[in-house]
């Protein structure tokens, strides 16, 4: 039997009135604790996942897959409207998507990152559908050396987001880096910077660095200049994309899956790292390259995009060899697990009514998704109509609850209070806060790959550019950050040609980062 | 596979859980005094998993819940999770929670390493310990296409040369690498020069072996059988002391080493019971352990059961705690 009849098989299971009721119940829930900064997908399954355990396993797995991509889309939503991302994937969407609510274009933002997730998951899904396979083969040719290398082209996308000054952003980028040292180093099992808190062997994790730097750090920096600027009202403006909009999206929303799903199937975790290359890849290519940094769509609609094929691309080595790559991945393999039954290579075999149910209610999911959030956009970003000090006294708690959720842990609040404070400090002094969180997440990623590889080559360093995949992304990596480099230089010496030296100033920063 | 009726009703009742679950989840961890009721019958029963949702602690923690709730031991049974550090800081609670005898902690193999390795305030002799639960095993295993055919052939190769022979398992200290270890300390390898890389998780490590990115991989048998029966992993040998039933691989002992590793998963209580309180939670725990739901659970699982409780399981800890302790000062890990 061939995919496309599997398929329809599928739709078949999927579409009973039962299981069309478990898929909405699903994405509703996903929204919701999509929404609510700190609890994920992760913490929803395993807490649902003994309770459905009299359930159909078919249905149970298209309410699991619901709340998974559901989290993905409720993600983006306080992202844009309040600049509070709920899960480290949704950051990038905070920087264009928060400045375009700013500016009354808030709907907008929810609109093209709802459309560019739906967009991104249909694709996403049928790539699942038709060429898991081969994409795993793929997947399965990286190792350390090649993650090392794909971490480092990850770390020069950070050059997009480093804002008017170099010494500020890469300040923010080294910040970024020695939070993430704190905790238990992989290989050693030692303690790094815990100074003897129990609690910080885990590492400080990433959601409270945004969340604190983001969501809190934005509050105080408001309520600190509350009175000499009085309690406006953002404005909300007019819903739905406009002409313009649509054809300022469409590309970033495919470009965004392109790089999401294959990404997004590498054993490595790390799901953020497709919004970063998005956004970077966004900023380069867009005609109007000066709006990035004041409310950019296409900065907006090519990270969703990606986030979402990413969170689909997950799905790849988990139905396929039974791998999980990120902590929702693993809860839904140990539910699968649960029911009898071993994800992995004899899976799509031994079950095809599961995993082509699973394939269908998938794609009746992301539809499901897009009416429930599209006609929803207008109406959150009302939110944005609660006078400011309610506003943000709503986000400090929701923050606080949000964090202490994921551990119950009395430090996590205080870590969470001090870089907020942090937070507010670097907007005080024009400090972008992207560089900070890319690094949190790409430092220990790209460090347990780099010491990874070295083990297994016993120290040898050319291990790191013995394959051609990883001499192709460092290559792409070192273009990224060496040309506008030279440029820069080209042009300088251009200027000072013409007009010998006087203005250096001219070329500084044009506007400041958040 | 048994394929039930979904019931709207479970449903209904599950999207509730969830809402009152992820509303309550901070206020439950937060106020966590003892009340100290003596007599046999549990009033309230709080267990504590030592590690996020959705881990091993923690389905063991919440299928005992469930099975202990239908046997009726006591009239609330609640678990909530303190995650962090292998377990170690849910230890420091616990052995904070003195004479509280309405409390059990999730524990296992992993937390006897993380103690060590951790330089944990707090160990597994500060808290009393109730029961031992389950136990699952550990497989070894090389990629479809590796040279090595059988266990004497890694070790061959290991011996000629420990560093060249990588070893991928799961986070550092942990079970895989502590079997590692024992592995070198028997067959005679220096276990300082052992080549083991720490991947977070099997999933990873999976993929670096399938990959043929390492030479051979440890990880418990659950996680790797799929790809060991789909042929694309050869399982050298398992670490259960007796050959399993229906799993055609040999034992580490059957492969010419004397040893054998169960991770196990077993329940202590706050230090400064009175016997009375203890003797109630062992008691609650061998009716959990009566009922058919437990022992539906451990086949539904693969859970081995090896069930033993009180001094015995004492007795046991101090075994772990000694061998372990001797493979991590020898791994240089504590």
């Amino acid at each position: 039997m061939d995919s496309l009849e599997l398929l329809l098989q599928g739709f078949a299971t999927a579409i009973s009135p039962m299981n069309l009721l478990y898929a909405l119940v699903g994405v509703t829930l996903g929204t919701a604790v999509g929404v609510l900064p700190g609890i994920g997908p992760a913490m929803a399954v395993a807490l649902l996942l003994p309770v459905t355990f009299t359930l159909d396993p078919v249905s149970a797995f298209i309410m699991f897959a619901g709340i998974y991509y559901g989290g993905m889309y409720g993600g983006s939503t306080t992202s844009i409207l309040l600049n509070t991302p709920g899960e480290s994937a949704s950051m990038m969407t905070a920087l264009e998507g928060n400045k375009m609510a700013r500016k009354g274009r808030g709907a907008q933002a929810l609109a093209t990152a709802a459309l560019g997730s739906f967009v991104a998951g249909l694709i996403a899904t049928a790539a699942l559908a038709f060429a898991a396979p081969r994409i795993v083969d793929i997947a399965l040719s990286f190792g350390p050396a090649e993650f090392f290398a794909l971490m480092m082209l990850a770390f020069a996308t950070v050059s997009a987001v480093l804002g008017g000054s170099l010494v500020r952003g890469l300040a923010s980028l080294a910040l970024g880096l020695t939070i993430g040292l704190i905790g238990i180093d992989s290989q050693t099992g030692q303690p790094r910077l815990t100074f003897g808190v129990a609690q910080l062997l885990n590492g400080v994790d990433v959601v409270i660095v945004a969340v604190g730097l983001f969501a809190v750090g934005e509050a105080l920096w408001v309520a600190s200049r509350l009175r000499q600027s009085g309690h406006g009202v953002i404005p909300v403006g007019r819903p739905w994309l406009n002409r313009s909009d649509l054809a300022r999206s469409w590309k970033p929303w495919l470009r965004g899956t392109v790089l999401g799903f294959p990404l997004g199937s590498l054993p490595a975790g790390g799901s953020e790292i497709p919004t970063f290359l998005s956004y970077s890849l966004e900023k380069r290519l867009a005609r109007r390259r000066k709006e990035f940094g004041h409310g950019a769509i296409e900065g907006v609609a090519g990270p969703e995009a990606a986030n979402n094929a990413s969170a689909t691309g997950v799905l790849v080595p988990l139905l396929t060899l039974g791998l999980p790559t990120s902590a929702t991945a693993a809860i839904i393999l140990a539910a699968f697990q649960q029911y009898g039954l071993q994800p992995g290579p004899l899976l799509f075999d031994k079950d095809p009514v599961l995993v082509w149910g699973l394939i269908a209610s998938m794609f009746i999911g992301n539809a499901m998704l897009l009416v429930l959030n599209l006609p929803l956009a207008p109406v959150w970003a009302r939110v944005l109509k609660i006078p400011r000090p309610y506003l943000y006294a709503g986000i400090v708690l929701f923050a606080a609850l949000g964090v202490y959720a994921v551990n119950a842990q009395l430090v996590d609040l205080v870590v969470l209070f001090v870089l907020g404070a942090l937070g507010a400090v670097m907007r005080r002094f024009g400090v972008p806060l992207a560089p900070a969180v890319i690094g949190v997440i790409l430092g220990p990623l790209a460090e347990r790959q780099l010491r990874r590889a070295l083990a297994i080559s016993q120290g040898d360093y050319t291990v790191l550019v013995d394959s051609p995949i990883s001499i192709g992304l460092l290559g792409v990596a070192a273009l990224m950050l060496l040309v506008p480099v030279v440029g820069r230089f080209l042009r300088r010496r251009i200027d000072r040609g013409e007009q010998t030296g006087s203005q250096e100033r001219a070329e500084a920063p044009a506007g400041e980062e958040p | 596979m048994r394929i039930r009726r979904s019931r709207p009703a479970a449903f209904v009742a599950a999207a509730c859980a969830l809402a009152l679950t992820l509303a309550g989840c901070g206020g439950a961890a937060g106020g966590g005094s003892g009340e100290g009721s003596g007599g046999v019958a549990l009033d309230r029963l709080r267990i504590m998993a030592p590690a996020s949702p959705g881990g091993g602690w923690d389905l063991t923690s919440r299928t005992a819940q469930q099975s202990m709730e239908k046997a009726g031991v006591a009239d609330t049974v609640e678990v909530f999770n303190v995650p962090g550090a292998g377990g170690t800081i849910g230890l420091s609670r616990l052995a904070g929670e003195r004479g509280n005898g309405n409390l059990l902690m999730t524990t296992g193999l992993v937390m006897v390493g993380a103690v060590q390795t951790n330089d944990s305030r707090h160990t597994l002799r500060d808290v009393t310990p109730i029961a031992r639960l389950t136990s699952a095993y550990e497989v070894i295993v090389v990629p479809a296409d590796s040279p090595y055919k059988n266990l004497g052939d890694l070790i061959a190769a290991w011996k000629k040369d420990p560093g060249s022979v990588a070893i991928a398992g799961g986070s550092a200290g942990g079970v895989d690498q502590i079997l590692a270890g024992l592995l070198a300390q028997k067959a005679g390898v220096d276990p300082t020069k052992v080549n083991y890389v720490a991947f977070s998780g099997g999933g990873q490590s999976l993929a670096a072996i399938l990959g043929g990115k390492v030479d051979a991989g440890i990880s418990g048998l659950a996680e790797y059988i799929g790809q060991i029966k789909a042929g694309k992993l050869r399982a050298l040998a398992v670490s259960s002391p007796t050959p399993m039933e229906g799993i055609d691989i040999p034992t580490i002992k059957q492969a010419g080493v004397d040893l054998s590793l169960a991770n196990w998963r077993g329940f202590v209580a706050p230090p400064g019971l009175k016997p009375d309180e203890k003797q109630a939670l062992i008691q609650a725990v061998e009716k959990m352990h009566g009922t058919e739901q437990w022992q539906q659970a451990l086949e539904k699982n693969n859970w081995k059961d090896s069930f033993t409780t009180g001094e015995e399981f004492k007795a046991f800890l101090d075994g772990e705690r000694k061998q372990v302790t001797s493979v991590l000062k020898d791994l240089g890990l504590a």
